[in-house]
């Protein structure tokens, strides 16, 4: 047993000192019906060697976005990873420890967190942040909650149609098992909608689609309307577009796994959550705050706890407990290593990219346009030929294609692709007959 | 003094680039654009490597030491696990890559809902919920379909024992339902007189851990199991102490309908300040219905993800969870084999005794009989006595070089001070431990304010966290 340090010799000897005769007399409180009579019915135990083959040939199952040049978003997003990330990580100091409960051993964690909170304020606008949620639509889903209970008047949650579908299932599920009426409309809908019992709105930005609004507009319904703004946005797009705070957001939401994050088939990812001062102690999660030891030295240290569910159990503003802290140092180390600059950059270079590839599926004739509004790095087209037909095609010339939805053929373009990438591509995708 | 990575930030620094742009640019009409840029550091590749190494060095991780932190499972997080989820078979995948680009991926999710269903006796799987309290959230909600798939509307409340995690209740309300506290009797255990009067028709069951908090195996589990049923009521199993148990007792033999496991703890994946963890829920046979969308499943073409399931409570987050959180999980499984998971609950056990008997001439122990994995001791005898509490001896722990074991928890032990040793610490590591904890007594009982001044090793000391509540500062500022 690798992993288990305590010899035949030390058992004996720690038996005596427990006063026991054998091991099962340590047991004798679960009762013999409860009992398994027979050993797990699990494969039996593998070697480094045996195991690292094994797994290796799981994975080499899969067609990876190492080998294939990945033009699928949809809220996981094939940015590049500066090498720092990986190594920064990997140190046990930060990998290998708890939850920073004593923060006198837990000041790297803690100043981290600090840093993190800091970036995640600069880039959404609002005044504070959180130390991280599990994804975006569970941070989605715990600002609803919030959200539905910061006014005594109001307490509905309206969820604008072209939310990414799985955020605004998870918002319903959250919604519904607490008892919270919600509804769906489009953003034409909603600038004449009656916000009477209206207590936030959500809205992404860019939207599932790609699109993006007229923030200004939605904002100014919304908060004359009395009504809380939730906005769900993409990270990388904040680095160029209009910050939530400009058009009125009272929380800003979002994944943070372009930060870098691997797409690693749906997680670990990264909840960020962000609001303004009024709503501070209710956020959900844990909170990092500046203070100073005895000596008067500055240090960090979890704070605002009485909103958290060890102290206020059932009254708790969420049930949340262990959140996604690695992930949340991951996109602060990322955030400076690209930093002021090599941030935009990033930015940019996706919108570039992406509007070549949209410029270029166009000129092929076979793909018409859904939308006249703008877009950052992702856009929808609708194809002549059937969706996974056509994925399929690309993906024999090695291409992960875009994600089949109502609208049609949703397209990710971000920095990593190459022009040579981008050239074939629209050249596959155009020849292409189902 | 350790500055804030901004305070580094010089203009013209920059650790990344880009290759050249081949395409054209493309300008956004100014209404859609940034007024103000993101204030993000302006650092060299080498000021982010010093920084973050030297922050590092703040912390303490289950690498460096004894990290008896009770209820975590703070156990070693083996290096093998961390190779295999790094394969890039398995890192770079999209989560919306069609089925037949991603066999493996599915094969090793459904592997592990295989498995876990083995180990805790259940038949359904889901492997979406990022950690333990969001497990918790989502089997309460599975109860609560359940009792609505029945039409039965008048069940409101929900039981959790006074030792309960406070994720519990927090995580019964979410999915709305009203707390009702059940008492601890004199041994530790669930009060069965007070269950019973207090378990009725509106009561939507019981929330539990077993071993419970106390570090104490609910013996009559069979019977409170009966009480709940009876009721018509379902038995929540709170994963958090399973690695004292593993192929001795499984929850669904002892009556359990609903089971989450923690990853993080029970199967060795490193915690990383405070996750990504992982908390997969198990369910009996005839709840499988009411999984979180979509269940990962198989059939005669192979793998596939299965959204087709009209009583599912809905989507709890994006995707399929923490992938290379059970990646890891899998690996160590795998790694161990039915008769190393056995072994490892064995030896947490009885490495748990070993403290419990080194410790109790100098502690009170509240309970005093063979614990679980995990005990309770009380600092009643050095706060009655000297003056000393519980945090006191914790923080002095710190100048020992260990991490403190969980204080002031459950809150029925007065002064508590939870001790969960795991199987990967060798006797050598719980003697000292035990030695040092013997000194610490006899140091409450000679020098008190040496004590009340700890720690005075470490790289901050005491923090006032009364003022960082009251004034919160929660981002740097630009002076």
């Amino acid at each position: 047993m690798r992993y288990i340090p305590v010899t035949e010799k030390d058992r004996k000897e720690m038996l005596i000192r427990c006063k026991a005769d054998n091991i099962e007399q340590l047991f004798s409180s679960i009762p013999d019906d409860v009992r398994l009579k027979r050993p797990l019915n699990l494969p039996d135990a593998k070697s480094e060697m045996e195991l690292i083959k094994y797994m290796q040939t799981i994975a080499a199952k899969n067609s990876n976005t190492g080998n294939y040049a990945c033009f699928l978003g949809a809220g996981a997003y094939d940015h590049y990873i500066p090498s720092v990330i990986g190594h920064l990580v990997s140190r046990q100091e930060f990998f290998t420890a708890y939850t920073p409960y004593q923060p006198e051993i837990s000041q790297g964690t803690l100043t981290a967190i600090f840093e993190y909170q800091t970036m995640i304020c600069e880039l959404t606008g609002m005044d504070v942040s959180n130390a991280s949620m599990y994804d975006g639509a569970s941070a989605l889903a715990e600002a609803c909650v919030i959200s539905s209970s910061a006014s005594r008047k109001k307490s509905e949650i309206i969820i604008v149609e072209d939310m990414h579908p799985e955020y605004r299932e998870t918002a319903e599920t959250y919604l519904k098992f607490r008892g919270i009426k919600h509804a769906s409309m489009t953003v034409e809908q909603l600038l004449s909608a009656d916000l009477t019992n209206t207590a936030g709105v959500c809205i992404q930005y860019p939207s599932f689609y790609g699109d993006i609004y007229d923030m200004d507009r939605i904002g100014k319904y919304v908060k004359e309307n009395g009504s809380l703004l939730i906005v769900c946005a993409n990270p990388v797009a904040l680095a160029l577009l209009k910050s939530p705070k400009d058009f009125g957001a009272d929380f800003v939401v979002g994944e943070g796994q372009p930060l870098g994050m691997p797409l690693g088939f749906g997680g670990p990812y990264l909840g960020f959550f962000a609001c303004v001062k009024e709503h501070m102690r209710k956020m959900p999660g844990r909170i990092v705050g500046k203070t100073t030891d005895v000596d008067g030295k500055t240090a960090y240290v979890l704070t605002l706890q009485a909103r958290e569910q060890h102290i206020r159990r059932e009254k708790a503003t969420s049930n949340i407990c262990s959140n996604q802290a690695l992930c949340a140092l991951m996109a602060t180390i990322y955030l400076s290593v690209t930093g002021k600059e090599g941030f935009k950059q990033v930015a940019k270079r996706c919108v570039d990219n992406a509007h070549y590839v949209y410029e270029g599926l166009l000129k092929t004739g076979k793909f018409e346009k859904v939308s006249d509004l703008p877009f950052f790095h992702e856009f929808t087209v609708k194809p002549k030929e059937d969706i996974t037909a056509l994925n399929a095609y690309l993906f024999k010339y090695g291409f992960i294609g875009g994600h089949k939805t109502e609208k049609g053929w949703l397209v990710a373009v971000t920095e990593k692709r190459t022009k040579e990438e981008m050239d074939e591509f629209i050249k596959r995708a155009g020849e292409f007959n189902g | 003094m350790a500055e804030l990575i901004f305070n580094l930030s010089k203009e013209g620094k920059c650790a990344f680039s880009l290759p050249e742009s081949q395409v054209p640019s493309y300008e956004f009409d100014n209404k859609y654009t940034r007024m103000e840029d993101a204030q993000l550091p302006e650092v060299s590749e080498v000021d982010v490597i010093r920084h973050f190494t030297n922050i590092s060095r703040h912390n303490y991780g289950v690498d460096q030491g004894f990290y008896p932190l009770g209820s975590c499972t703070m156990k070693y997080n083996p290096k093998l696990n961390e190779d295999v989820a790094k394969l890039q078979g398995f890192t770079a995948l999209h989560p919306y890559q069609p089925e037949y680009q991603v066999q493996g991926a599915l094969k090793a999710a459904y592997d592990l809902q295989q498995y876990l269903c083995e180990i805790t006796g259940m038949s359904g799987a889901t492997l979406q919920p990022a950690a333990g309290a969001h497990g918790e959230m989502t089997g309460i909600m599975i109860i609560k379909a359940y009792h609505q798939g029945r039409k039965d509307y008048k069940r409101t409340k929900m039981i959790v024992p006074d030792s309960a995690h406070g994720t519990n209740p927090a995580s019964a309300a979410t999915a709305g339902y009203d707390i009702v506290q059940v008492k601890s009797d004199d041994k530790g255990l669930v009060d069965i007189e007070a269950l019973s009067s207090i378990m009725d028709e509106e009561t939507a069951g019981l929330m539990l851990t077993n071993p419970n908090t106390l570090g104490l195996f609910e013996s009559n589990i069979k019977k409170i199991a009966k009480i709940v049923h009876d009721m018509g009521g379902l038995l929540y199993y709170d994963g958090a102490n399973l690695n004292a148990i593993m192929g001795i007792a499984r929850p669904f033999d002892m009556g359990f309908d609903v089971v989450h496991l923690n990853l993080h703890k029970t199967m060795s994946t490193p915690h990383g300040g405070g996750g990504p963890g992982s908390g997969p829920v198990c369910v009996r046979k005839d709840l499988i219905k009411y999984l979180p969308k979509p269940v990962i499943s198989k059939n005669n073409d192979g793998y596939f993800l299965d959204y087709d399931r009209k009583e599912s409570i809905g989507r709890v987050r994006a995707f399929y969870g923490n992938y290379l959180v059970y990646i890891r999980a899998l690996t160590y499984i795998l790694t161990m084999g039915p008769e190393g998971l056995k072994k490892a609950s064995e030896t947490a056990v009885l490495n748990a005794n070993y403290i419990m008997a080194g410790v109790k001439d100098n502690f009170m122990i509240p309970y005093d009989r063979f614990c679980m994995h995990e005990f309770v001791l009380s600092g009643s005898n050095q706060k009655d006595n000297y003056g000393v509490s519980t945090l006191d001896m914790a923080k002095r722990l710190l100048d020992y070089g260990y991490h403190p074991p969980t204080i002031y928890f459950p809150m029925i032990v007065h002064e508590g001070m939870m001790i969960e040793p795991t199987e990967t610490e060798s006797k050598e590591t719980l003697d000292e431990f035990i030695q040092v904890m013997n000194k610490i007594a006899k140091e409450a009982e000679e020098d008190a304010d040496l004590l009340h001044n700890s720690p005075h090793t470490t790289y901050v000391r005491r923090l006032d966290e009364v003022a960082a509540a009251r004034n919160p500062v929660l981002r740097w500022e630009k002076d």
